[in-house]
Formats: structure tokens, sequence, C-alpha cells
């Protein structure tokens, strides 16, 4: 099935929240946000700016009725700054004003002055200075320690990478009203409805119940409207409780960028151990995760990081500790894979930097050490329907790797100034929200008299196709057509308490709800079936909208059965609660059996790299990608391309810089590039690898939001490799993403033209050539 | 007043010619289908179509509304995606649908207008072409595969158009709505707008204005501009001299024939500047007149040894050649008031050898790390004479004169590159920023230098390049 809003898309019908028609009186909301990473507010000066022309009112911390607090995880994070400011872009005022324009205009005119303390970016330094935002973290299985005797192969090193702006082409963006008694309805963009509600309520020191939030669709998330998106939502109910009138602000790209967290920077050290076989015999990591100022959800990053840290390898021996470190960027925040991707680059990089040095290719190391069915992950879970070589194999088979080498030799046996790279990148993603009590979700279900249902429940979409997967199922459990349902806007009064729509784990959990409101509904619509056809509602079954008795189409269709259950007062609405069963974990002892299942899946990743110039253009990427049964090839496909350019993405051109005081100089899509049409490989191939499913995925079709990014490590260790091609003695430096600029250093490492003193600009010195 | 067509409608409005396009349709008009995803030119989610008559024919170009103001409309069709809206889905949207290109739907409306402007622009469609023309869409979604599928299916279902009768061939098909075909009568007939011409700002393209003054200009009722000026942007030659109007386009450079017949890889140069939306707003004197250190049209046409004529107030006019014109940086060697009115250089002969490079994060559609461009002239394996230029090494555009001076009359050997290339270095003086290191820089420069040659005369240094 298609995704059912791209009708909606194509002819830009479809709404989004700057789209939602605007209420007469309507007001706009700016931030002021601090122009210094770390420091002290010394003057807020708003006198100028509050007599700007248009301007209704300016909000500051002294505003807030309930807790200045935002904090999901640790209450450590204030809605708007008091007197320290902790990061560039952070809120310190709200502007109301008539027009965006008179905000913006007003917001040239306030004064602030900031006695400036050095900040911290870099969060090896923030770990030094006992800067950290949850104790570090130790996941462990076997013996590492005395492992490395063993070894016939030890090396050590280090990995980086950056972190990686969300760039929803939708930026954040909140609209909110006053309803009766003080109460307020929020329409926001958000993937976690219940995070604004609840926030909303505690900063205006609410009951929730004074607050609903509603969310028709978002214009992408990635993650970055998961917790990001609730500041927003909560500063405009603020100006709304005290106007008492309607408000909007949808942010500029500019702002969005400066004032927003993204994916978490990491830099970590790892040491590795081989035998002669190539197995590896242990691995220890230590991880440095770049938080920034506030905790917003990095611990739980933190933790995917660890769970992921051996990728889709078996390891006997394993010692991962990582560190969460508070530092004065913005607070990162979930990203398309949360915390796994940046785990899963050290161990790559470490078994590249094995490889390199031992001078194998880092394919047959990878391939040595894939995960089998009973292999127990370091975090106490046995693996189970492990994929991890199937899909290797298959894509070895079907895409056949060897003359894809045999290529890459000749090519670069060929030519001098031009050097082709490959890369396989296996993959392996637990499913479910790591912290056990969030797997959990409600679906809501109308059946109309008329026979068209309205179904509810806690999935947000925002391009991920939750929606066209819940329609799906929903039909396919009553045996109605799809075109009887609608799926409706997200909405705290309909379904509470949800968990975001995160982890990959929307159209499993709020589909598994979905299945058990329809199978009630379905159940008591036959036995109303069975009473008007006077038979046993055993047999009775609903398909093609008809009623069926043993399995024979009789002559009562749909609307019948639905007409007829109305009008003897029999309920045709049902909700459902789904919690996943099986799964938990002991933070105490760091084991347990934390995911559903996982998902597995191989990319094959080739490159040309022009030598002369140092830029690269991919030529292609072969995936075999484990998709249990799935519900939606179509969907499904398209998570995992635009997964993997996202991740190759990170990997590649998408270089976030801060500078050493904490000012984001990428601060717009004209200095922080995202994969535009020509920079994504020539040609991509996806093969599902045919697998039963999984019976904890929606319809044994197995979650697909995140793990197909991770194809994207790939991306570096192939540029890697065309690298070494042209200059085998280039330093084997782990530092993502790998940039033109970098690529040209690399190439020419050695021959590069130093610059000695930055200031005197001229003077150069340069080896040779 | 700004009067033109905006779908099926006339619209006249008082409001400011300096607003933006974007912001009426939007918010004036409350045509919500075009979207905002970054108010700069850079993601092509607010991307139109716009049509201007030319004798009886409108031609269309699409551009970016955001950065697009209100008064370079005027007098022409405004296409949103209202109005290419009919009950059915085009055969755009369609291929759209089909192919899975849509999935958050933000950036969707952008490419389906970019792809329709090229179903009426196209003359010989290519799966190629068609994806070139949403060369200034972003999607973050989807990973691109997908939508380069409809493209392919689009211009495998244009093969059969007919040249003849375009827009009748689209309307038949279901491309266009039927008001299309009565649009260019309708555009004559609107003849009454006015261009406002005598304000403080001059506006071109708007790309850099308002990018970089975006709430300043909303603020500005008086704007000068100057997109539509007749005469300003037509190319043609004068004995051994092109001569350009101040407002050609980039795009106007890709499609002149006289430019083509010169520059056989202009359009694989001009490709790497800014994207299609851009190419067809931005202006060559923008470009100049900005005074970007990395201004790619200022790279190229400081290499062509370029003449700029400026014109005062008065309608006094002077000549000064391009490499001249920046003092400092973003500072220039003009007088108050003073504007470009045209741009000319002299026609290369057949020993004239020409190139471009170029090299940023992003190939396309991203501000170079570093520019340069050399023309050449040599016979007998001696370089008779090179102008050169680069750009993001210094706060201004720079001409490598010294380097010039010692490679003339030099001859045309791999030997001589290193020892040219150090005297660049001792020209430029590249800084430290977000789009590379001093040292990236540097290095960077001497490549694409080398790379000049490597392009140029294969013959003679193909495998010579001193790596
Ligand atoms: C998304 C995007 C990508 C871009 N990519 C590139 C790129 O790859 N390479 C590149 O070089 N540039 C790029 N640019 C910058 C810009 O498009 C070009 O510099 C363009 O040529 C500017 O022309 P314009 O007519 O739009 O200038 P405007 O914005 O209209 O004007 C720029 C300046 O020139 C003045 N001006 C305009 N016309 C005249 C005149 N006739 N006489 C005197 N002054 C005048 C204006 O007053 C203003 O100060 C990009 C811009 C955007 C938005
Ligand atoms: S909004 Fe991004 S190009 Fe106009
Ligand atoms: S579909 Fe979401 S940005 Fe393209």
């Amino acid at each position: 099935m298609k995704n059912i809003d791209s009708k909606g898309h194509v002819t830009g019908k479809s709404l989004y929240l700057d789209d939602i028609p605007v209420r007469q009186g309507t007001l706009y909301a700016l931030p002021v946000d601090s122009p210094a990473a770390h420091g002290r507010i010394r003057v807020l000066d708003l006198t100028k700016a509050e007599q700007s022309e248009g301007i209704v009112r300016i909000f500051t911390h002294r505003d807030i009725p309930g807790e200045n607090q935002i904090g999901g995880i640790i209450p450590d994070e204030p809605l708007l700054a008091e007197d320290e400011v902790h990061f560039q872009g952070q809120p310190v005022a709200l502007i109301v004003g008539e027009s965006e324009h008179a905000c913006r205009r007003a917001r040239e005119k306030v004064r602030i002055e900031i006695d400036e303390k050095p900040p911290i970016t870099d969060p090896r330094e923030a770990r030094e200075k006992g800067e950290l935002i949850v104790p570090p973290r130790t996941f462990q299985n076997g013996d590492s320690e005395s492992a490395w005797d063993s070894c016939e192969y030890v090396f050590e090193g280090r990995a980086d990478s950056n972190g990686q702006e969300h760039l929803y082409i939708e930026t954040q963006g909140v609209y909110a009203w006053p309803a009766e008694n003080g109460n307020i309805k929020i329409a926001t963009s958000t993937q976690g409805p219940t995070a604004v509600q609840r926030t909303a309520a505690q900063v205006l020191g609410f009951g929730m119940h004074n607050v609903e939030v509603d969310v028709i669709r978002l214009g992408g998330g990635f993650g970055g409207k998961e917790d990001q998106a609730t500041p927003w939502a909560v500063m405009v109910a603020l100006a709304v409780h005290h106007l008492q009138k309607p408000v909007k602000m949808a942010m500029h790209r500019m702002d969005d960028m400066r004032m927003t967290g993204k994916r978490h920077p990491y830099s970590s050290d790892y040491k590795i151990g081989l035998d002669k076989n190539l197995k590896i015999v242990a691995y220890e990591a230590t991880l440095h995760q770049n938080a920034g100022a506030a905790a917003d959800l990095s611990p739980a990053v933190l933790e995917r990081s660890l769970f992921h840290a051996n990728n889709s390898y078996f390891i006997p021996n394993m010692k991962v500790t990582a560190y969460s470190c508070r530092t004065n960027l913005p607070p990162n925040t979930a990203f398309r894979g949360f915390g796994g991707p940046q785990g899963m680059f050290v161990i790559e990089s470490a078994i590249a930097y094995a490889a390199y040095e031992i001078g194998v290719p880092k394919h047959r190391i990878q391939e040595q050490n894939l995960l089998k069915d009973g292999d127990e992950f370091h975090y106490g879970q046995i693996a189970d329907q492990c994929q991890a070589v199937p899909a290797w194999t298959e894509a070895v088979e079907s895409f056949r790797l060897n003359d894809l080498q045999e290529e890459v030799e000749c090519f670069n046996r060929k030519y001098k100034l031009r050097k082709k790279g490959l890369a396989m990148q296996p993959v392996c993603f637990g499913i479910s929200f790591t912290k056990t009590q969030m797997n959990n979700a409600r679906a809501l279900v109308h059946i109309y008299h008329d026979g068209t249902v309205g179904v509810s429940t806690g999935a947000v979409e925002m391009g991920q196709g939750v929606n066209t997967k819940l329609l799906q199922v929903a039909a396919y459990t009553l045996g109605i057509a799809p075109s009887r349902i609608r799926i409706d806007t997200t909405n705290t009064s309909r379904v509470a308490n949800t968990s975001p729509t995160a982890a990959s784990a929307g159209a499993d959990l709020n589909g598994k709800a979905l299945e058990k409101a329809c199978i009630k509904l379905k159940q008591r619509l036959c036995e109303v079936a069975a009473d008007q056809l006077g038979t046993d509602p055993k047999g009775i079954t609903i398909e093609n909208e008809r009623i069926q008795v043993n399995g024979t189409p009789a002559e009562l269709i749909w609307e019948q059965v639905v007409h007829e259950a109305f009008m003897n007062r029999v309920s045709l609405s049902e909700k459902a609660h789904y919690a996943t069963p099986v799964i938990h974990f002991d933070k105490e002892k760091e084991k347990g059996h934390p995911f559903a299942y996982h998902v597995y899946g191989t990319a094959i990743l080739m490159v040309t790299v022009d030598c002369l110039r140092g830029t690269y253009e991919f030529d292609s990427v072969k995936i075999v990608h484990d998709c249990g049964n799935s519900l939606s090839p179509m969907v499904d496909n398209g998570q995992i391309e635009g997964g993997l350019v996202q991740g190759m993405g990170w990997m590649t051109m998408e270089e976030l810089d801060y500078d050493e005081q904490g000012r984001l100089r990428s601060n717009a899509l004209s200095t922080y590039k995202i994969p535009d049409i020509y920079s994504v490989p020539k040609s991509v191939e996806v093969k599902h690898l045919e697998t039963d499913g999984h019976e904890l995925a929606i319809r044994k079709s197995k979650a697909v939001g995140e793990p197909p990014l991770m194809y994207g490590l790939g991306a570096y260790f192939a540029i890697l490799d065309a690298v070494r091609a042209f200059n085998p003695n280039t330093t084997l430096r782990f530092d993502a993403p790998f940039t033109h600029e970098k690529v040209l250093m690399a190439l020419y490492e050695g021959k590069e033209v130093e610059v000695k003193e930055e200031a005197a600009g001229s003077i150069l010195n340069e080896s040779s050539g | 007043m700004v009067e033109f067509i905006l779908n099926d409608q006339t619209v006249r409005t008082r409001k400011p010619a300096s607003m933006t396009l974007l912001d009426f349709i939007r918010y004036e008009q409350h045509l919500s289908g075009t979207k905002i995803g970054c108010r700069e030119g850079d993601c092509g989610a607010c991307t139109v179509l716009i049509g201007k008559l030319n004798d009886e024919r409108i031609h269309y170009e699409s551009m970016t509304s955001c950065i697009t103001p209100l008064g370079n409309a005027a007098g022409k069709h405004v296409v949103t995606i209202e109005g290419l809206n009919m009950v059915e889905l085009t055969p755009v949207q369609q291929a759209m649908v089909d192919s899975g290109g849509t999935q958050c739907g933000f950036c969707t409306v952008g490419f389906v207008v970019s792809l329709s402007g090229y179903c009426l622009t196209a003359e010989h469609p290519t799966k190629e072409g068609a994806i070139s023309a949403i060369d200034g869409n972003i999607c973050r979604c989807t990973g691109y595969k997908s939508i380069e599928n409809a493209a392919g299916d689009i211009a495998g279902q244009l093969s059969k158009k007919s040249q003849k009768e375009q827009t009748g061939w689209l309307i038949k098909k279901g491309f266009l709505p039927e008001y299309f075909s009565g649009i260019p009568k309708r555009l004559q007939k609107l003849r009454s707008y006015e261009i406002p011409e005598n304000g403080q700002v001059m506006i071109g393209g708007g790309t850099d204005l308002y990018v970089q003054k975006h709430d300043e200009l909303l603020d500005t009722e008086e704007v000068s501009l100057v997109f539509d000026k007749p005469d300003w942007n037509s190319i043609h030659r004068e004995g051994s001299e092109i001569v350009l109007g101040a407002a050609t386009t980039a795009t106007d450079l890709m499609e002149s024939e006289i430019m083509q017949q010169i520059f056989p890889d202009l359009h694989r140069h001009l490709k790497l500047v800014s994207s299609t939306q851009i190419r067809n707003m931005g202006t060559v004197a923008g470009n100049f007149v900005n005074a970007s250190p990395i201004g790619d049209l200022t790279a190229f046409f400081i290499a062509l040894n370029s003449t700029i004529v400026l014109t005062s107030p008065g309608g006094h006019q002077r000549q000064m050649l391009l490499k001249d014109l920046y003092k400092d940086y973003k500072e220039l060697n003009t007088k108050p008031g003073e504007h470009l009115t045209q741009i000319r250089f002299p026609v290369p002969d057949d020993q004239t050898r020409f190139n471009f490079e170029k090299v940023s994060k992003r190939t396309y559609l991203d501000i170079a790390s570093v520019n340069t461009a050399i023309q050449i002239r040599s016979a007998k394996g001696k370089i008779d004479d090179v102008h050169l230029s680069a750009g993001g090494v210094g706060p201004t555009p720079k001409y490598l004169s010294r380097t010039c001076d010692f490679m003339r009359d030099q001859a045309l050997t791999p030997e001589l590159l290193p020892q040219a290339h150090e005297i660049i270095q001792s020209e430029i003086s590249p800084i430290s920023d977000v789009r590379g290191s001093a040292s990236y820089k540097r290095t960077l420069l001497r490549q694409l230098f080398y790379a000049h040659f490597a392009e140029l005369y294969p013959e003679i240094f193909e495998d010579e390049i001193p790596a």
C-alpha cells in the first residue's frame, strides 16, 4: 500500500502546523536567546523592545506561574534562563507581538549583556572537570582484562563522530489558543504530545487535564521533535495563559538551528584484541558523549550507545564505559538511531584499524565475527532468530562481492588520480524503548453507525508512514476496505499518557493496541451477525466487508451488521492497551532482555574519490535488509533509502561547526549541507531478506525507522579505503564526517600547504610539490 | 501597485514591492500549499513558477518565492501548486505518488512545481534533464531515489510532447489546467503595471539581498527593481566583444547560443553555481556588486578579462576592469549612486582555452570553499597570454596578477606548474572559516590550479600532475 497521505502531499493540501487557518486576533511569538554560550546575565534590558511597534508583551522567567523547569529525564533545564546561561541559543525571553516581523524588529532592540565564562565544548574536557550529567555506566561480559594476553593482535585508538542537525524541512512550530475556564489547546509539531502536555501543565501550575495537545502531522522529525519540540510549545502556552489570545510561533530556520539540540557528538577510545583467525577476543571502549548543557534525552541515548557497542558482532569479552558529559552546546537529543550509530562507529573504526594494521580486508574481520543464534549479547539477551549471517551471505552472493572487489582493483590499477573504495556495513539494531516502562500504547476505535471508522492512537505521523500501517492493520483486522477508515490526529484528550513516537516502535506498539481494539469490536459484531443469521458466533468472520459463515459468504454485509449493532445498543467503540511482553532490564546488573527483537541487514557501498580535487561520488549502495514480513514494501523501502542517505550525510558532508566560544558557525542551510539529489549514490538497490518476521512485530512486519541509518556508516570506511588506495601511508583517522576537506588533506598528508601562523596569513611552508 | 496573475486570478495589490512573494502568497492570499523551509533560497520548498511573456509565448521559470520581491512578479504569471491542481492528479503528481517520492510531504510541493516547470520548458526531455530541474529542491526524508524514478517516468511521458503546440499538448494530457491557454492574452492586456525604479536600494534577483537583509527590506518601501529592465538581460556580440546586460542571469548565460559556442563546457561549469531556481533569479551584476570573495560568476568573468560599465545617477558612463572593482572585503571602487549596467569581454580566439573549477562541501548547490577560473592562450607549446582568478582565498575575489605575469611567455610544461604555484601562494591570504581551514584552502587552490591544466591540456599533463 502507498503512503495514504501522498495525494494530499502532492497537491499541497496536507495540513502542517503553519497551515492551520489563523483565528482572529492571533499574536505571534519569538524567543530571545543568549548570544553567549556560558555566563551570567548582567543586563537584560527590554525597554526599547517593548516600545517597538506592534509589540504586546515580553515574557521572562518571572512570568512563570508554575515551575520554570522543562527537563524530562532530569529536572535540569529552565524554560527561560534566570541568571545563568549555559549555551548560545538558550531562551531568555519571549516576545509577543502583532506580527512575526514586528517581533523580529523588536528582538534587535533587546539589550543583553553577559559576563562571559569560558565555555566547554569538548566532552573530554567536561569529563576531566567532573561535568557529568549522570554517573558513568559500564556494560560488560566475559573478562576483557585477562583476555588481552591470549590475543594475537591488540590495537588501541580513538574514534570521533560529530553531531548532526536534524534538518526536518518543517521547522519547529506551535499554535495555541485559550479554551474555556482557563484551559489551553495546543496544536504543535511534536513527536511527544504527552511530554508537551505534562511540561506545559508543570510550567503553568496546571493539571494535565487543563491542557489539550493535538498533532496533525510533522514535516519531518527524526528525533528532533521528541523533546526539543517541548520548550516552544510551552512558551507559547505561557503567553496564551497570560494574554488569553491565540499565539503562534513558526520558527525561522536560523533560530531553529541555533537554539535546538542535535545528534550527540561522541569522542571515544577503543582497544581491540583478535586471535590469529581474526576472531575478536576482547573489546574495550570509553565513550564520551557530548550532551550539551542539559540532560534532555542524553542518558537514554547513552544507554543505547552501550547496547549497540558491538553492532552485529559477537564479542566474548567486552567492557564499554560511557560518560554523558555536560558542555555548553544546546542540549543534544534524540536523532534516528539514538546513540546506536555513535556506539557502532567506534567498533567499526576499531575493526578498520585492525584490518589495515594486519593487512586484511576489513570485511574479513567483520564476517568472522557476525552474531549467531544463541550468542549472548553483552547485556544478557540471547540472540534469537538472528539474521546477521543470512543477511551478510545474501549480500555477498546476490550482489557478487567478488566481482565488485575485482572492479575496484582494476579501476585502481588503471587510474592514477581516481580511486575506488568499497565497504561492507552490517547492522544490528534492537527494537523497543530501552526504558522498559515506555513500551506501551493505546488505541481508540469508533465505528460510526454508517459503517465508517475513526482511529486514534498515540502515534504521530511524520513521514515514516505509521498512519498507512495503522490503516492497514485496522482494515485487515476488521475485514473492511481501507477507504472506510480515517486515522485521526494524535490528541491527548483521545489517547492519553502516550510514549513519544520514537525508537522505531510507533507502528509496533500502536499497531498492536489497535489490533487488539479491532479484534474486540469484530468479535462483538460477529456476535451480532450470528444473532441475525441464527448461527454460532464461532464460525463467523468478516472478510471483504462481508460476513462469512464457516468460510462461506453470507447475505449480510458490514454496513448491515454495524447498523444492527447500533439499533441494538451494542457499543461500537473500543479502546485497547498494549504493553510489550517479555522485555525487562535490570539497571543494577546492566543485564536483561531489553528488546522485543532485533533488526538485521548488510550493505555494500562503493565510492569513487577524485584524488586531484579531494571530492567523491558514491557509485552504488546495495542492501539486504530484514523487514520481516513487510506490511508495506513501498513505505519500508522509503525508510531504508531515506535512512541510508541520512546516515551517509552524517558520515560525509554534514559538518556541525561550533567555534571555541560555543557559537554555531554552521547555522543555516548555506553552511550546513545535507545531501542533495546529486550527492546520493548513483544507484541504490534494496533486497528484502526472506524471513518470517517476528511475532512481536506488528503483523510480523519488523520496525524499519532507525536501523537503515546505520548502513551510512559504511560511507566513511569506503572513502577511507579509496584514500588509502591513493596514499597508503596516510594516517588512519576515524573522525567523521569525512568531508571534502579531510579527504584532500588525507590524500596529500605531508604534502599539504601548511599555514604556520594563521594571523600572518601568507607565511607558508610546503613540504613539496 | 503591483499587478500580476496568480494562478487563474488577476491580483492587484498595494503591498510593498519589497515584500517577499512567499509571504504574499501564503499570508495575504492564504494559499498554503507553498511551504517554507529556510527563507534563504536553499531548500526549494517555496518554489513557484514565474512566466514572463516574450512576444506571444510565455517562458516559465522556477524561482524560490522566499527571496523573490513581490515587485519581480509584476506583469507576469505566478503559478503555485493550487494553480496546477485539478480533479485528477497531474502526471507529475501521479508519478510522485507511484514512485513513493513523498514521505513527510513538506518538500513535495516544491518538487512537483519544479518538475511541472520542466514539463513546460523541456525541449528534449530526458531523465537527467528532469533531475536537473529539481537540483534546488532538498528532501530530508526520501533519499531521492524514488524522486529520481518519478523524474524518469515524467521524462518518458514528455518524450511524446508536441514541440509546436506545447501548452495545448500539456493541457490535453492533463499536465496543466485549461486556463493556461488563456494566460498569454491576459498578460498582454495587463499592461498597466509599473515597476518601481527610483528607490534607494537596487534589487536584481534578490538572491543575495533577501538572504542578508530580509528584515530591513520588508521595511524598505522604496526600492529600485532592475530584474526586468528592458535590455538589461540581453547577450550579444559587438565587434570583437561580447556584451551582457547587467541583469543577465546564470540561466540566460547557460541558454545563450553565443555563450555556448564560445564555452563548450559552459553547462558543466555553471551547473556548479547555486541551483536551477537561483540561476533563474540571480543576476551577473548582483554577483559582482555583492562582492563576495567566493562569487562564482565573479571568478568566471575576471578570468575572461571582463570590463564593466558603470552608470552614474546622472547617466554618465565609465568603464573599469572587473578585477579592479574590489577594494577590500565587500568594499568597491565605485562612486555613490553608480550602478552596473553592462559587462563586456573580448571574444577568445581558437588558441584560447578556458576552465572553471570549484570545490565546496557539497558539490552542487553550495558556496565554494575555493573557486578558480583560467583563460590561457597558447601556441606552439608557449603561453601567450593567461588570466587566472581565485575566490575564497582572500577578502575579495582575486585576480592572480603576479602569477599571470610569471606564466606569460613561458613554455607550457609540467615543470612550470609547481613554480607558478609558489607565486600563487604568495598572492593569497585565506582565513579559516566554516568553509575550510586556511591550510585546506591553500592546498585546494594548488590542486584546482593543477586541475585546470589536467582539463585543458590532457595531452601534456595527464599523468604529470604533481601528486
Ligand atoms: C541558495 C543560494 C545559493 C547561491 N549559490 C551561489 C553560488 O553557488 N555561487 C555564487 O556565486 N553565488 C551564489 N549565490 C549568491 C547569489 O545568488 C548570486 O550572487 C547572484 O548572482 C546575486 O544576484 P542577484 O541579482 O540576486 O543580487 P541581488 O540580491 O538582487 O543584489 C545583490 C547586490 O547587488 C546590488 N545590485 C544588483 N544589481 C545591481 C546593479 N545592476 N548595479 C549595482 N548594484 C546592483 C544590490 O543592491 C545588492 O547590493 C547563492 C544564493 C542563494 C540564495
Ligand atoms: S523556503 Fe527554502 S528556498 Fe524558499
Ligand atoms: S518528504 Fe520529507 S522532506 Fe521530502
